[in-house]
């Protein structure tokens, strides 16, 4: 039973949602956020460590705090506003350097759970309808986010095989969607016009953001290694998508190359999303759901989930939740002895 | 100033907002919040119900299909449909898949090279109507998982793409690929032998620096494009389709296995050809007219 946690990307937005997941749940004694800028979202109980994305001071905590558990949800799934050498600093890098930090000698871990995405398939017209786990790429890597994303399954698999005793689960998502994150998608689908490459319709496949914790707390909390896709059920076409968010869609060219395209620069569309639109991409969920988890939405429900909180945001403003993170104040509800238990915040 | 207040403060109205919760979005699960009718291979039964109409006077107007054998076309359960495959943009595919759905009801799920998908529009269109890229896993999918039929042209574009001088004359069944697939998925291989596809339209020569200059995977010359200008480059000849099906190959293996035997594959590859070969010949021999049958 995981009952001391680590949770890489604490700062991030899914860092964040999932120390407070873990929060949540009374098993879990020890919470520790890691994280390289200060977190954004209020955490209870959870301790805060500040450090740079290579992990340098993590051997040190992992030895301090005996984490037997490594949640490792600091993994970039979308390129835009990233240059390729900070992607690869952060995918391949960092799991590095997370990997052999958990595999010292004497280490404490015994599991560690990986946030990875779909995105390792790929997108191109050779692919099957649908890929399994175990289905390759159907050519190699076009893209630097595709590439960084492989080499750090590829590290986190042979780091499976050379520490049989230590847990290993990979977790490839589909692209989310949902309340309150912002990704490529979300941002062209919350604008009047959207993109699409004229003459392709793809088939998509999305996965809700609640979904997306329950699955990393589920292979957390049940300690069920191997490596799964996680996706909503079903799949639809782009311009169903566009026409649930009541967004017009504007048909790029298919043979201009969409960089120098003059249209493409008022749109958000890094190079995996461009192939993405004209192949889309769909996964076999059945081996997670063979585990025991129950999706709350599917494709097409995951879709209304974002479009339905945008209304909202759009009718009632921003909810203004805005949190600053601290330091001395959440060192002082934490350890100072004025503070009773009870009270805590 | 020397109103008692303290320095500093002045009367503010208060701008603090009172923190919001907003409660979990539980959107209504009944109904459906499907807008189209796309389904995961990206068939749409609304498109091919038009798709059906339109087809129809081409089916039985132009092409005056006809069929013997029909009834080994099983009524349920997954079977791999294998025909031979001719005419510079083969009418088979579409006669095949509207034919046995018009005769049977049952859905016929065609795999396509995937150069198919990479063409604007023709790709969609083709997905639309009930067309599958030939990947494995997609045929096994569809026949082991949900009991469909496929239709395979194991020519490829081998079969297309030949001249007319070589008419009726199978190329290469590739390398066996639809033999073990049917093995792993536990199906049967239905042969069809059809004659009318090659005179539909003519291949009278291949323009290979075009086909790679515009990476296509062949650039025919055909007697429509000749005789009809451009109109040619779709319409094809009423050429009259006669359709064989033959009796149904089981292989008695047991599914699912890792590795099947290559030449066991290549030896019922090469026997499924010879056969639906034989037929065609022997329906050619039979037929008085290219037009008439």
């Amino acid at each position: 039973m995981a009952s001391r946690v680590l949770v890489t990307g604490a700062d991030t937005f899914w860092g964040g949602r999932m120390v407070q997941a873990l929060e949540a749940d009374p098993s879990i004694e020890v919470i520790l956020g890691m994280g390289t800028s200060a977190p954004s979202v209020p955490f209870e109980r959870a301790e805060f460590v500040r450090a740079d994305q290579n992990y340098s001071i993590l051997n040190r905590i992992v030895q301090a705090t005996l984490v037997d558990t490594i949640l490792h949800t600091f993994m970039v799934t979308n390129s835009v506003g990233l240059s390729q050498r900070a992607m690869h600093e952060i995918n391949v890098i960092g799991t590095m350097n997370l990997l052999a930090a958990a595999g010292a000698s004497g280490s404490p871990v015994r599991h560690i759970a990986v946030k990875s995405s779909t995105l390792v398939y790929g997108s191109s017209a050779r692919d099957p309808s649908t890929f399994q786990e175990s289905t390759p790429r159907a050519g190699p890597a076009r893209h630097s986010i595709e590439r960084s994303l492989l080499e750090a399954e590829t590290l986190v698999r042979d780091f499976s095989e050379d520490n049989p005793a230590t847990l290993v689960t990979v977790l490839r998502f589909a692209n989310v969607l949902g309340p309150h994150l912002t990704t490529s998608i979300s941002r062209n689908l919350s604008r009047p016009f959207c993109p699409s490459i004229f003459g392709f319709d793809p088939m998509l496949q999305f996965v809700e953001e609640a979904d997306v914790v329950r699955a990393l707390l589920h292979v957390t909390l049940g300690q069920i290694p191997g490596l799964y896709n996680v996706a909503g059920d079903g799949r639809l076409p782009w311009s169903e998508v566009a026409s649930i968010c009541g967004t017009h869609l504007i048909p790029l060219s298919p043979y201009s190359p969409l960089k120098i395209h003059p249209l493409a620069r008022l749109f958000d569309l890094p190079p995996e999303l461009e192939d993405l639109l004209r192949y889309g991409r769909g996964v076999d969920t059945r081996r997670l759901s063979a585990t025991g988890f129950e999706y709350l939405a599917t494709s097409v429900g995951a879709v209304y989930s974002f479009i339905r909180a945008l209304r909202l945001r759009r009718a009632a403003g921003k909810s203004s939740s805005s949190y600053t993170y601290e330091h001395d104040v959440e060192q002082f509800f934490r350890h100072s002895p004025s503070v009773s238990g009870s009270t805590d915040r | 100033m020397t109103d008692g207040r303290p320095v500093g403060i002045e009367k503010k109205r208060s701008t603090a907002v009172v923190p919001i919760r907003i409660p979990p979005d539980s959107p209504d699960p009944a109904g459906d919040l499907r807008l189209s009718d796309v389904d995961e291979w990206g068939r749409s039964e609304r498109f091919r119900a038009v798709a059906r109409a339109l087809y129809e006077p081409i089916y039985s107007k132009w092409f005056r299909v006809e069929w013997e054998g029909l009834e080994k076309v099983p009524t349920e359960g997954g079977a791999l449909l294998v025909a031979n495959h001719a005419g510079a943009i083969p009418s088979d595919a579409p006669v095949i898949m509207h034919g046995i759905e018009k005769e049977l009801g049952r859905p016929v799920y065609g795999l396509a090279d995937y150069f198919f998908r990479t063409v604007p529009v023709v790709g969609t269109l083709w997905a639309r109507g009930g067309g599958v890229s030939a990947r494995p896993a997609n045929a096994y999918r569809l026949l082991k998982e949900q009991g469909q039929l496929v239709l395979d042209f194991p020519e490829g574009t081998k079969g297309p793409s030949k001249s007319f001088t070589d008419r009726y004359q199978l190329r290469r069944f590739g390398r066996g690929g639809f033999v073990e697939i049917a093995m792993r998925a536990g199906v049967p291989v239905i042969p069809i032998a059809v004659t009318g596809s090659e005179e539909a339209m003519p291949v009278l020569f291949r323009v290979p620096t075009v086909a790679k200059a515009l990476g296509l995977p062949y650039f025919p010359i055909t007697a429509n494009l000749l005789t009809m200008g451009p109109l040619g480059i779709v319409m094809p000849f009423p050429a009259k389709f006669n359709l064989r099906v033959l009796d149904p190959i089981d292989f008695h293996v047991p599914p699912d296995q890792e590795r099947y035997s290559k030449s066991r594959i290549m030896e019922e590859a090469e026997r499924i050809r010879g056969l639906i070969q034989e037929s065609v010949y022997d329906m050619l021999r039979g037929r008085r007219s290219v037009w008439f049958g």
